[in-house]
């Protein structure tokens, strides 16, 4: 190891006396030393990728600039991975070989790897730490990075959710009208100190014009209508172009809800760029334009998406996390947390999504990270007070009429519905997301955009329970009825003698009125309406959420079962399911509470979320006393969905897709053995690997060249295939290559030794290449007959990426994540090759 | 000479001084108006429902303080309050001012810069470049997307300051980054479909 040292070091004085004689060319240092030395300056989220980084420029066409004359000396060797050479100088004093250690793009990682490398970061820590003051310092900041880091991402996630939250409600008022007291207002906003409102138009204030009024100049008549129409289309039509646009210009990863992905990622998938700079900035800014166009999406899936930028773009300050994929991804779990934190203010709620959806590793340390992060994202957004009520969310709701026993039937009601239409919406949204996919569809994103755009506003407009945004109409549907309440759904029929009957605000039930009515059959089109184009919005090329779609139609479904169940108490009184608890003059059914628990059942059926879901509702209400109906409502909307594909919306989109999710919830019963789904198959040629010496450099070269494999098994010799250890494609492409580079006398001949002690060799021989440093010495193997569902136990609870299969101690073949998916595809009579990563 | 810079420095102080005050001013301003406590008074008896908006602090928040003029006389006046709902809401209309500020000159920012990229530039390399270089750099690329005009044209021949340099490239790599991923994201439909 030593002679190796010294060996590179003497490489790298040579270089740098050359670089000292070349100094005429100014461009040649601080070209590449710079470069070299901030590898990953404007690197969206690859910051481990040091090699990577330098990679792409070799690999193609912009060279350095450089003069032509130095080429030969800079230009690389073309290599086998992906074409791409590696990088030329690299500072040999920190770290040998950068790039180790690293992934590909589209790649998964090793978990058990990862949680080595830190715990032997860790211990190394520890141990200088008893050595000196400094040291100590050293390890007690690295133990608190990851409280300090949490805390940012709460800070900072909060501090965006809030500014998305006040955006957006803007930029959602600015399709109607505009504040003549100050054009940043919103339509509340505007009218916040006017003394002009009435009891029965609450938000009508002569500061706030609306676009028919500011044209034509009188706010009645069809011709004020018909501008106020124009108005709504086309500002829908500009921030859904310019939302598409900007996504497609700058960061096509900000499309769509995100939360499959992250699934993926957290899952240990590598998709570069996905959670970096640019698309934070782009999602951030599209997903207001987005939800402020009207379409029929909510703004809470992409928040978790942002929070998650949020996190991967804070490790980058951390070494602890910058290097380290499976920590990175523990901090990502707990920002998912703090996503659903913001969205609907419900901190508990989101630790618990966190846990129940998206996560794939959670450990206890990950709860309490993220519960802290959580907090303090609360908090952030509480003292930003976007809404100016004090409230984390527009549809925070507060009452506590009581429930009774028999209400139960109607709860389960709206769980069955939430159930088949959780069901339906997955099946009809990946069929067409199918057809997006493979068809001319495709091809024609802006387009679709703008067409579903106009569309929803097309039909939005004049039904004013679409027109206003989903967040709006959630918040209308889940208020219950007062004295207080002017709106449409409020339009009972006064009984005569209401003024003198009680003194609280509560009302006793009343037979509908006119308004009532009117609102009912505009709900029933706003549902069907909302049904169909949720369908087709999910999936866009836009930012698109998913929980505010589902939970308004399951919002409208309840509310309209509530009113319907309302009446019929007024109505028969005395029959004998409502005699006994709901007497005349009672208020025994609240409409907003069947609301609630509607939505609850719907979201539960689309994303077969239990516990997290009636957790995030319940504090969004802050009313301990309908946790059982909710309970009851997604426990059965879970059921119903489950009986017709037991896949939620996000697993269904992660199938789509072919990532390499190995599901933990789903169980393997299948009775195969590690030997039916191993490679090499039977009429396969033999499984490709590396011999502990004796392999030349240009051998191991040409055989890694030859095969697209991700890693090689090593052996002691080919006769006897007895294992030594698992080397990594990109680890040993990068070691040669650097070798090749900096170390003496390494050229084609000389040998690839992994064992620990060279073989004698002849005195004219090129020196060997050590490669022991690179060798994983303790892969997992498991035997032929292993049964599968063993071996996928292993796989998932231990995060592997491959396994070696091993026949009588003689290495027989080897089983991959991807193997495992393309095994459970095929027992599930899907594709197999419908799996598309590593 | 020394007096000039004395006369300078003062009058920047006297300015300073003057910016101070004003936002102290704009924030104390701010302030009075963000507050409000809101009374929604319900329909009682042959009284219109209503709402009154008043500019009181936490304490005063009640239907007593706010209603004026009150619509019911005398022995009334308990039981209309008593339904009357009061709450007080604070707001930032700082916050909101900047945030919205904020948001729309980003906005701008990146629609400008889109432009740029997508139509000034590649005119812009044509008239520096003529138009076979063009050509040969689209071939290099293969691409017709926007910002598929890679910089190398560029880099190639002129060798420029190092900062310039670092940033184009940075520029260069970014773009190809997008480009990829517009490529497996729009056209080939591998991820995020």
């Amino acid at each position: 190891m030593s002679q190796f040292v010294a060996s590179l070091f003497k490489k790298y004085k040579a270089c740098g006396d050359k670089g000292f004689t070349m100094m005429e060319n100014p461009g040649y240092i601080s070209g590449s030393f710079d470069r070299l030395h901030h590898p990953s300056d404007d690197d969206d989220d690859d910051m481990v990728d040091i090699a990577g980084a330098t990679l792409d420029f070799s690999s193609s066409d912009d060279v350095p600039p450089l003069s032509s004359g130095n080429r030969g000396m800079t230009t690389s060797r073309a290599a086998g991975m992906n074409g791409n050479g590696p990088s030329k100088l690299v500072d040999p004093l920190e770290d040998p070989v950068p790039g180790l250690g690293t992934y590909e793009d589209f790649n998964t990682i090793d978990w058990v790897r990862e949680k080595s490398k830190d715990r032997d970061r860790h211990r190394e820590i520890t141990k200088k730490s008893r050595q000196s003051t400094v040291a100590l310092l050293h390890s007690v900041s690295d133990a608190f990075s990851g409280w300090l880091l949490m805390l940012l991402v709460g800070l900072m996630s909060g501090a965006l959710a809030g500014g998305i939250d006040i955006a957006a409600h803007w930029l959602t008022d600015m399709k109607d009208g505009v504040c003549l007291i100050g054009f940043w207002f919103n339509h509340e906003h505007c009218c916040w100190t006017s003394n002009e409102t009435t009891f029965q138009e609450r938000d009508r204030c002569p500061q706030w014009q609306s676009w028919g009024e500011l044209i034509t100049g009188t706010s009645e008549g069809a011709f004020a209508y018909v501008v106020n129409y124009l108005m709504y289309i086309l500002w829908a039509l500009l921030f859904s172009f310019l939302a598409v646009i900007l996504v497609r210009a700058f960061a096509p990863y900000a499309c769509g809800s995100g939360i499959p992905e992250i699934k993926t990622i957290l899952s240990g998938f590598i998709i570069r760029g996905y959670l970096g700079k640019w698309t934070l900035i782009i999602k951030t800014i599209t997903l207001v334009l987005a939800v402020s166009s009207g379409l029929s999406l909510g703004k809470e899936g992409p928040l978790v998406h942002v929070a998650c930028c949020c996190a991967n773009i804070l490790c980058h300050l951390f070494t602890k996390y910058r290097k380290n994929e499976a920590k990175r991804r523990e901090v990502l779990s707990a920002a998912a947390a703090v996503g659903v934190s913001v969205a609907f203010g419900a901190p508990i709620g989101g630790v618990l999504f966190s846990l129940e959806e998206v996560s794939y590793y959670f450990p206890l340390k990950t709860l309490w990270r993220s519960f802290f992060a959580a907090l303090v994202a609360a908090f952030t957004l509480r003292s930003i007070n976007p809404f100016g009520n004090s409230r984390l969310v527009l549809f925070y709701v507060e009452f506590h009429a009581p429930w009774h026993l028999v209400e139960l039937a109607p709860f389960i009601l709206l769980g069955i519905f939430g159930g088949l239409w959780g069901a339906l919406f997955i099946r009809a949204n990946i069929a067409w997301c199918k057809i997006r996919k493979s068809t001319r569809l495709g091809h024609y994103p802006v387009i679709e955009v703008l067409v579903v755009a106009a569309l929803t506003a097309l039909v939005a407009y004049p039904n004013s329970y679409t027109r206003m945004s989903g967040a709006e109409l959630i918040s209308e549907l889940f208020n219950d009825c007062s004295l207080l309440d002017s709106s449409q759904l409020c339009g009972y029929k006064q009984p005569a003698n209401t003024s003198e009957t009680g003194v609280g605000n509560s009302l006793a039930d009343r037979p509908a009125g006119e308004g009532l009515y009117t609102a009912l059959w505009q709900l029933a089109l706003a549902l069907v309406f909302k049904m169909m184009i949720t369908v087709i919005t999910f999936g866009m090329k836009v930012p698109s959420g998913l929980f505010i779609p589902s939970m308004a139609v399951g919002a409208i479904a309840g509310r309209l079962l509530g009113v319907g169940m309302e009446q019929l108490a007024y109505y028969n009184h005395d029959s004998f399911i409502f005699k006994g608890w709901c007497s005349p003059g009672a208020d025994c059914i609240t409409p907003g509470l069947y609301a609630m628990v509607g939505a609850a059942a719907c979201l539960g059926g689309v994303t077969r979320m239990t516990v997290s879901l009636v957790v995030i509702m319940f504090e969004l209400t802050g009313g301990l006393e309908y946790i059982v109906p909710l309970m009851a409502a997604t426990m059965t909307s879970k059921w119903v969905a489950d009986a017709f594909g037991r896949e939620g919306i996000y697993e269904a989109h992660i199938r789509l897709n072919g990532y390499p999710f190995l599901e933990p919830k789903e169980e393997f019963d299948h009775s195969s053995l590690a030997v039916d789904v191993m490679r090499p198959r039977r009429s396969d040629p033999a499984l490709a690997v590396l011999t502990q010496d004796g392999m030349t450099v240009g051998e191991v070269e040409a055989l890694v060249e030859s095969t697209h494999y991700s890693g090689f098994p090593v052996v002691v010799s080919p006769e006897s295939q007895r294992l030594v250890g698992f080397v990594l494609r990109r680890d040993l492409l990068i070691s040669i290559d650097n070798a090749r580079k900096r170390q003496e006398g390494v050229v084609s001949a000389s040998t690839v030794v992994f064992t620990e002690h060279a073989l004698a060799q002849a005195a004219d021989a090129p020196p060997p290449l050590r490669l022991r440093g690179i060798m994983d010495l303790s892969p997992f193997t498991v035997t032929d007959h292993t049964p599968m569902d063993i071996t996928v136990d292993i796989f998932r609870k231990l995060g592997l990426r491959q396994c070696l299969v091993t026949h009588n101690g003689r290495l027989l073949g080897i089983i991959t994540k991807k193997d495992i998916l393309k095994h459970m595809a095929q027992i599930a009579n899907r594709d197999p090759d419908s799996i598309l990563f590593n | 000479m020394l007096a000039g810079l004395a006369s300078v420095r003062e009058k920047i102080i006297i300015k300073l001084t003057k910016l101070v005050n004003l936002t102290i001013s704009v924030l104390a301003k701010r302030n009075s108006e963000d507050i409000r406590c809101k009374c929604i008074c319900p329909p009682y008896k042959d009284v219109e429902g209503q709402i009154y908006k008043q500019n009181v602090s936490l304490k005063d928040c009640n239907c007593l303080h706010v209603v004026e003029p009150m619509p019911v006389e005398g022995k009334d006046v308990e039981a209309y309050c008593l339904r009357c709902e009061c709450k007080y809401e604070e707001r930032s209309s700082g916050t909101i001012k900047v945030t919205i500020i904020m948001y729309l000159s980003i906005l701008g920012m990146l629609l400008l810069y889109m432009v740029y990229l997508t139509l000034l530039e590649p005119m812009l390399k044509r008239r520096l470049f003529g138009h076979s270089q063009l050509i040969q750099s689209d071939d290099d690329v293969g691409d017709q997307q926007p910002f598929a005009n890679a910089h190398n044209v560029l880099s190639r021949s002129h060798s420029r300051p190092n900062m310039l340099n670092k940033v184009e490239h940075a520029q260069q790599r970014w773009r190809r980054q997008v480009q990829e991923q517009r490529k497996s994201v729009f056209d080939r439909h591998v991820v995020l479909s």
